[in-house]
């Protein structure tokens, strides 16, 4: 087809028909135009990749990792799982379920071996005062149980105290496999110890075995999963856990009728069942109970059940002083609620930080873009001399100036205007940190108000007053109006920048004049509490795009100009 | 009748002076009365002290020397904003942040006018620019004679003793502009205000004005009605500022009554009318209009001096005809003739003769 005869087709073709434009070639107008713009898209896109690619890197992934672990919660379910779904049923008001008792024995004990239990411990700590040493001395002790079993069976028959025997009993061989009980298990170990555990296992639990011993199976398996994929160990070689000892005595004891079982050591088990009473009685209410009485409280149990979910609001309730109860979530007693004030201090001071930072930064800009050239550079340079100076080195400049025995006090005293026995607190409270920061933050809110008010021609203020308006009604009604989108940019740049404030109010704040932030940086590197220290950051963040919007509700996000 | 000149003065400058940086005086010794009413342009080159003079008369300027009056009483030390002066600016200085009704109504509001009298005359004045349609509007939302037009009437809702406007159509396209001309002029006339224009435009002074004032280096170099202004300038500077002009240049030989003889460098003789030579045998610059340029003999008088010319060019315009000629060592002599039926196309390379009508010719200073 050539241009000559198309392009008539298509003219009187496109025209009556009043549908999408074509192009010359008969293709829709927007795609050719698509097509014709693709390459100078990619090109732009390319241009931008290393940018964009580093700001996904280093800040939204962070941010989206930040706020997932404020609610973040699956170490409670990996760590104790039967614990977890024994407690399900459970109220949280009445009795705790032997259940619970059985499944917390045999969870702990394989997360004390994985040495998983004293971080779950911390974890539970920040909720419930006290788990945590509960969690460590508990892991200490678990082996006595079993440790008694273990030498009460062995002097029944000496062959308990074998690996071989254990493991032909256990290991399924030609015998069918509860392979339901060996996924749970593999299931739950991987969760556990956060490891892919492949490998030769060299075991599977026999379904006869683990229908008539429950427990014992249960356990041997999770020893066994441990020992030949996380130790490297070869299972038929190795002594069983004093857990899976315990576990047997607890199975007979329960009344297992092993009478009908024929497999290999069959003759062992029925010995060992017809010497119940030279076993000593395991109960595991009373192991627990016996390793530490705070197993027997109630509200250890209700923080269990409370945190058992992979996802909580429990960080985001203590971000705003509240805790989550069996009843629901509620206020914290008076005297332990913190956050709250710290954020209200933290919006407040902000606001108080930026409004100082208007009044002292208006005469300054408006001085710079009326200057002549020569002067207003000299002016800049001190405006941006801040800069150029290590931000440390000027709050602390601030500690020297302000404390008591400081400048200003000495120069006051020296005055006369301040007795000596009464000198002026300025520093370690909320004064010290509004003076240094509206200082730190100062060159934040003049260059964009003087950016702003550089745009402004000098003939505004000259037709206002030709048409009779005073020096002050000038100013007011037809100056300050076109200046309002620098103090807009200004105001959001400052107030943000002072929300987020850190080193600071460290410094000069005290504890009266501390941020959000402080406490935030707290929880990051001293009580590692990162759950909580991630709610707070997101709700920090919530504040300021809520602020934000509000603002362009208001204002309008249109009138803020950088220059 | 001295009584009546001085009490019709409206707008005086009496020895005006204003310096800068205290070396060189950019207005010298400014001398300027113009009664109420009248339309009075300051017309000269950038440089020449003309918005100089406006600002000192807005108050935005003060003066190094002299005395401005208004109305009779001095203002120079009165502000600005008590000086009851309507202002139109270049770029027009409508507020941004303001529509056009609150613009408008803005000197009303600093008047402490109240609020039905401020909607009636800004709706009187915006109907006065026929733009009674756009009081809602914002200023940026206006094509710029439009925001003309609100700045126009901005000066004079306020109903200002007196009205400035500096180089109000600077910015606008020529056919907008020549529009704006008549209605500014139509606005002025039916409204009877005072107003003094500054402009570099020397068509937008001719077509607007009552009294044109030709600036230069500082100094008003004439001060007449635009016809006189051009037809008679008074000197060389006058004469080459407005409108196309021939320039030679010579000696004055002979001075009888209201002709004088002055004969070129190159030695060819021509009679002009003595306008401000020095004296016999003193140089001069002789000036004569393109369109008074005769090479019809029979139109001359029998004893006129003619001169020996060379056509260069001829520009066929429309309307008129262009012939660029060489004479009497002046390459770029100009002559426009009128396309009438019985015009007389010249070719490039032909010798004819030229003259003119003594009173024509001005000599002038050199």
């Amino acid at each position: 087809m050539t241009h000559s005869t198309t392009e008539p087709a298509n003219f009187t073709g496109a025209a009556p028909k009043a549908g999408p434009m074509l192009a010359a070639d008969g293709r829709p107008l927007k795609k050719s135009l698509a097509r014709a713009l693709r390459r100078q898209k990619l090109r732009a896109l390319m241009l931008v990749a290393p940018l964009l690619i580093f700001v996904l890197v280093t800040f939204i992934a962070p941010i989206a990792d930040m706020l997932f672990r404020s609610v973040e919660n699956q170490i409670v379910s990996e760590t104790l799982p039967e614990t977890v779904m024994a407690l399900q049923e459970w109220n949280g008001e009445s009795d705790i379920p032997d259940a619970a008792y059985d499944a917390i024995y045999f969870d702990l004990f394989t997360a004390a071996e994985a040495k998983q239990h004293t971080r779950l411990g911390t974890r539970l700590n920040y909720e419930q005062t006290g788990i945590s040493s509960l969690f460590r001395t508990s892991g200490r002790q678990l082996d006595d149980i079993g440790d008694d079993v273990h030498d009460a069976l062995e002097d029944i028959n000496p062959a308990w105290d074998e690996p071989a025997p254990w493991y032909q009993m256990m290991n399924a061989g030609d015998r069918p496999v509860d392979t339901a009980l060996l996924d749970t298990k593999m299931f739950d170990m991987r969760a556990l110890t956060g490891e892919v555990l492949e490998g030769d296992l060299g075991f599977a639990p026999a379904r006869e075995v683990s229908d008539l011993l429950p427990r014992t199976a249960a356990a041997y398996t999770s020893w066994a999963i441990y020992t030949a994929l996380v130790d490297g160990d070869i299972v038929a070689e190795e002594d069983p856990w004093e857990s899976v000892f315990a576990a047997l005595a607890s199975d007979l004891q329960s009344g297992a009728d092993v009478s009908g079982y024929s497999g290999p050591g069959a003759d062992m088990l029925a010995e060992a069942a017809a010497n119940l009473d030279a076993l000593p009685a395991v109960d595991f209410r009373n192991v627990m109970v016996g390793i530490d009485e705070d197993w027997g409280a109630l509200e250890n149990w209700q923080t269990i059940k409370l945190y058992s979910p992979d996802y909580t609001p429990g960080y985001f309730l203590n971000s705003v002083d509240m805790q989550n109860g069996i009843d629901g979530a509620q206020m914290r007693p008076e005297n332990e609620r913190i956050y709250i004030t710290l954020f209200i201090r933290t919006l407040y001071l902000s606001l108080v930080i930026t409004g100082s930072c208007i009044l002292l930064s208006y005469p300054v800009a408006f001085l710079l873009s009326n200057l002549p050239a020569r002067s207003a550079n000299l002016l800049m340079i001190l405006v941006l001399l801040p800069f150029w100076t290590s931000l440390l080195v000027r709050t602390s400049a601030w500690k020297v100036m302000l404390q008591q025995q400081g400048v200003i006090n000495d120069v006051l005293v020296w005055l006369g205007l301040v007795a000596d026995d009464s000198r002026l607190v300025m520093i370690n409270n909320q004064t010290g940190t509004i003076i240094a920061m509206t200082h730190i933050l100062l060159p934040f809110m003049i260059l964009p108000m003087y950016s702003v008010m550089s745009t402004i021609p000098p003939y505004y203020v000259r037709a206002a007053k030709s048409l009779g308006a005073t020096n002050w009604t000038a100013f007011w009604r037809v100056y300050f109006p076109q200046s309002i989108p620098g103090i807009g940019a200004g105001s959001i740049l400052v107030f943000i920048l002072a929300i987020g404030y850190y080193i600071t109010p460290e410094i000069v704040g005290g504890t009266k004049g501390v941020f959000i932030s402080n406490r935030i940086a707290y929880h990051i590197s001293s009580s590692l509490n990162w759950g909580l220290a991630a709610a707070l950051g997101t709700i920090l963040l919530a504040v300021v795009l809520i602020l934000y919007w509000a603002y362009d509700r208001i204002v309008g996000i249109d009138n803020v100009k950088l220059g | 009748m001295a009584d009546t000149a001085t009490e019709s003065a409206f707008v005086e400058f009496e020895r005006v002076q204003k310096s800068y940086d205290g070396e060189n005086l950019v207005v010298k010794d400014l001398n300027l009365s113009m009664p109420k009413g009248e339309f009075l342009t300051m017309l000269g080159p950038s440089g020449s002290g003309k918005t100089t003079c406006l600002m000192m008369l807005a108050g935005f300027e003060t003066a190094t020397h002299g005395e401005i009056k208004l109305g009779g009483k001095p203002i120079n030390n009165i502000p600005p904003h008590k000086r009851n002066i309507g202002m139109v600016f270049q770029n027009y200085a409508l507020f941004p942040h303001m529509t056009v009704a609150e613009n408008l109504s803005f000197p009303l509001e600093v008047r402490k006018m109240g609020k039905s009298e401020r909607e009636a005359k800004v709706k009187r004045a915006l109907e006065m620019v026929q733009m009674g349609a756009f009081g809602g509007r914002r200023p940026a939302q206006l094509s710029g004679g439009q925001q003309q037009r609100i700045a126009l009437a901005r000066a004079l809702v306020f109903e200002a003793d007196l009205v400035l406007m500096d180089e109000p159509l600077g910015a606008l396209d020529k056919q907008l502009r020549e529009h704006m001309q008549f209605e500014i002029k139509r606005i002025a006339d039916n409204l009877g205000i005072t107003v003094v224009y500054v402009t570099h435009d020397q068509t937008e002074a001719l077509t607007m004005s009552d009294r044109v004032a030709v600036f230069d280096d500082g100094r008003i170099q004439q001060l007449d009605p635009p016809d006189v202004l051009y037809e008679e300038p008074k000197n060389s500077f006058v004469a080459q500022f407005i409108g196309e002009n021939n320039t030679l240049e010579g000696v004055v030989q002979e001075i009888k009554g209201d002709t004088c003889i002055v004969k070129l460098d190159g030695g060819e003789v021509i009679d002009a009318m003595p306008v401000n030579v020095a004296g016999v045998g003193e140089r001069t610059r002789v000036s004569i209009r393109p369109e008074r340029v005769e090479f019809n003999k029979d139109r001359l008088s029998p004893d006129a001096h003619t001169l020996k010319a060379t056509v260069k060019e001829f520009i066929y315009m429309g309307d008129i005809f262009r012939t660029r000629l060489s004479v009497a060592g002046n390459e770029d002599f100009v002559v426009k003739t009128r396309n009438a039926p019985d015009a007389v196309r010249l070719e490039p390379g032909q010798q004819i003769d030229i003259g003119w009508l003594p009173r024509d010719c001005r000599a002038l200073d050199a």
